[in-house]
């Protein structure tokens, strides 16, 4: 029997045991320090530098030689994958948005209805673009981190096969109308063992390498990355579980997961970069050091438990709704924490943010996970919830963590690591900075109609003196909106993918040069 | 942080616990509760056509829970009851999606009961609901030259119809028809049913 008494019980074990754990952490010294240990990232000399190969043109790191060698491979499978998976989720997101307001558009087959088309988005940017390029970030900064080169390298491209071999199955699978039913679960289970094998194939040298680091101190990046590349593959296989939750249960395990995959995946993959990449590429350490462990033990603790703020409303017990909508106003706690270190140190050094593009990219997209997050804590409030809830208001939410930070994030990322990796330069910086400016423009006049047609939405189908079709009828030109912005979007992806290829194919990029 | 083993080790209790609330905590509790007294199990047709639904996407765009009067005017404009844990009990996978760029769906069958009226809206949406942005699914349906004996042929308003040629629901389409009115939950709701109390005026949610 589920009694308060029982949960009294579980609470009072649960805080008796974390007391234990903080009293071993204080007495073994793991919460003792500063900022010297903000400084780990830094080699003698370096601080106070300005440190981004597309201003600088130094493409090789030369302190790092080593350790970035071992990382090269692996890292440029995962980011081929992950932008080819970018650009063609990209185009499956526009038909997707055409579709919404040209709604007889390639409507003659099942493959390209809408509800394939926008579930084929979905898993490409979650699962391909997302997830491959938080792994490769997380597999080339990690060492950096440990000062020590990547140890069993072959696991992860073992790994990267069979999440790609998995997620082309499930893509296959989606198309074909053979799909598990439940939002970001879609790709069958029978295909999710090869994600969860692949996934968890890349942990094991992180934790290798973590093992044989040649410095004491963890960064906190590493926190983020060794926490998340272990809470993926739990949440993704207790999730695809088969026969065992069903109806109202099964709910509840559907956005405990989905919210997770944002709050103990996403977003642990995106700020490890943001923490690496801000204070290396300014030259100067993160605000607070020691705030950044009450972000992330906060981040941990609340982010966990938000889920079921997706069932407001709805037909499961009203205490873990609440208990849901709780943790999620908790949450101005750790994005606080996180806030104060990374704005800090930007807004101290705008001229960095104007000299650099990757840092523009980066602090952007941390700047939106911010908002995003503040934006998700009053979305949950009941209140809000019930003018949200079922309206594209979501969707663009969703957008601004999942595109304007994670993505942004991982535009910056790769704009900085590729020299490294390659040992060449960007052949057109030029290129870069037209993608910064569509993926802003465009996703500003994305985030803009869906936030304002998806308030009003929400507002028509709360008034009952007007009909269903006021609200279907209001939506249109804001639809219209966010595919003009999408497709402005999908351009700067375009180009993404082209500086991708000029960078890692230097022969033909020097002949289109020419040519050009 | 200096230690790699405790801080993995503490990540996990910690994701072990949010699992014991959100989704433990819950089976326990909803997995006690019994099926809706009134509360049809899905036929083999039904069933079938509950397989089209998922596999055309139709919860991207309908959810499947009327919420309270205390909250939206769901029941005003005909969707129902709010809906309670035991109404889902045999629903795998659950529908209850999260968007209403269309209506709730869930009590779909006794709003718009007619078969003809069903297949005529999912062949062309703008046929019967000239605003509607639905996606049409032509291809769970037939043109032919005539009807062979046991077609279903499709109504269509005249300037829908094509001339000369009748247009006949393939059986996916008929099987989703099933589904759809099959989805009656006008039956009363049970006492002291689960679901969200929190938008309840003047109540204590349980």
């Amino acid at each position: 029997m589920l009694t308060i008494g029982l949960f009294l019980t579980i609470s009072f074990l649960v805080s008796v045991a974390g007391l234990a754990a903080l009293i071993w952490a204080i007495s073994s010294g793991q919460f003792a320090f500063g900022q010297r240990q903000a400084r780990v990232i830094f080699h003698e000399g370096e601080e106070g530098e300005l440190d981004d190969p597309t201003v600088s043109g130094e493409a090789i790191d030369r302190e790092r030689t080593a350790i970035d060698a071992s990382t090269a491979r692996p890292v440029t499978l995962l980011l081929v994958a992950a932008v080819l998976w970018l650009v063609l989720g990209s185009v499956f997101g526009l038909i997707a948005s055409l579709k919404l307001h040209m709604p007889d558009w390639l409507d003659g087959s099942a493959a390209l209805t809408f509800g394939r088309v926008r579930t084929l988005h979905l898993t490409l940017v979650i699962y391909g673009w997302l997830s491959l390029a938080g792994i490769a970030t997380a597999t080339w900064i990690t060492p950096r981190l440990f000062r020590t080169p990547l140890r069993s390298a072959g696991f992860i491209t073992w790994g990267a096969m069979l999440w790609n071999i998995g997620l082309v199955a499930g893509l296959i699978a989606i198309a074909s109308g053979w799909n598990d039913g439940e939002e970001w679960l879609e790709i069958p289970w029978q295909i999710d063992g090869l994600l969860a094998v692949g996934g968890a194939l890349t942990v094991y040298p992180l934790l290798r390498t973590a093992f044989s680091r040649e410095v004491e101190h963890i960064y906190v990046s590493g926190w983020y990355y060794l926490a998340g590349m272990m809470w993926f593959p739990a949440l993704f296989i207790i999730a695809n579980i088969p026969y065992v939750f069903v109806g109202a249960e099964q709910a509840t395990v559907n956005w405990w997961f989905a919210h997770n995959v944002l709050g103990l995946w996403l977003t642990p993959l995106g700020l490890g970069a943001a923490y690496y990449f801000i204070p290396k590429i300014i030259g100067k350490p993160v605000y607070s050091y020691a705030l950044s462990l009450l972000g992330f033990w906060a981040l941990a603790l609340f982010y966990s438990q938000v889920g079921i703020h997706h069932l407001i409303g709805g037909p499961v017990p009203t205490w873990v709704v609440t208990l849901s909508v709780v943790q999620s106003v908790m949450m101005f706690v750790p994005v606080l924490a996180v806030a104060i270190n990374q704005h800090v140190v930007v807004a101290r050094n705008l001229w960095a943010f104007r000299a650099s593009l990757p840092l523009r990219f980066v602090s952007l997209g941390a700047i939106m996970y911010t908002l995003a997050s503040f934006e998700g804590s009053l979305e949950a409030l009941r209140s809000i919830n019930t003018v949200t809830h079922f309206t594209q208001f979501t969707i663009g939410h969703a957008h601004l963590g999942a595109y304007g930070f994670a993505s942004f994030i991982m535009f910056g990322g790769v704009y900085y690591m590729m020299p490294r990796i390659t040992g060449r330069p960007w052949p057109w910086p030029g290129l870069i900075a037209a993608h910064f400016w569509c993926v802003v423009v465009g996703f500003a006049l994305y985030f803009t109609a869906l936030t304002i047609g998806g308030w009003l939405e929400g507002e028509a189908m709360l008034d009952a003196s007007r009909p269903f079709s006021a609200s279907v009828i209001l939506l249109k030109p804001f639809l219209e909106g966010r595919s003009l912005g999408g497709a402005i979007m999908t351009l700067g992806h375009f180009l993404f993918a082209i500086n991708v290829a000029a960078i890692l194919l230097p022969r033909s990029a020097s002949r289109a040069a020419v040519a050009a | 942080m200096n230690r790699a083993v405790p801080l993995v080790i503490l990540s996990m209790v910690i994701l072990a616990f949010a699992t014991l609330m959100l989704v433990v905590g819950p089976k326990l509790q909803i997995g006690r509760e019994v099926p809706a007294a009134g509360l049809q199990p899905y036929t083999a047709e039904q069933l079938r056509g509950r397989e089209v639904y998922v596999s055309m996407g139709c919860v991207y765009c309908h959810s499947q829970q009327p919420r309270t009067p205390d909250q939206a005017p769901d029941a005003e404009r005909g969707w129902g009851r709010p809906s309670v844990a035991a109404d889902y009990a045999h629903d795998y996978p659950h529908l209850m999606g999260t968007m209403r760029t269309g209506p709730d769906l869930f009590n779909v069958g006794a709003r718009l009961p007619s078969a003809s009226w069903q297949l005529t809206h999912l062949y062309q949406p703008r046929a019967v609901s000239p605003w509607s942005i639905m996606p049409a699914y032509p291809f769970l349906f037939e043109v032919k030259d005539r009807a062979a004996p046991g077609d279903v042929v499709v109504w269509l308003p005249p300037k829908a119809r094509i001339v000369g040629k009748v247009v006949v629901a393939k059986p996916a389409a008929r099987e989703l028809v099933a589904y759809l009115l099959s989805l009656d939950h006008t039956y009363p709701a049970p006492a002291k049913a689960i679901r969200d109390d929190g938008y309840a005026v003047g109540q204590v949610g349980k």
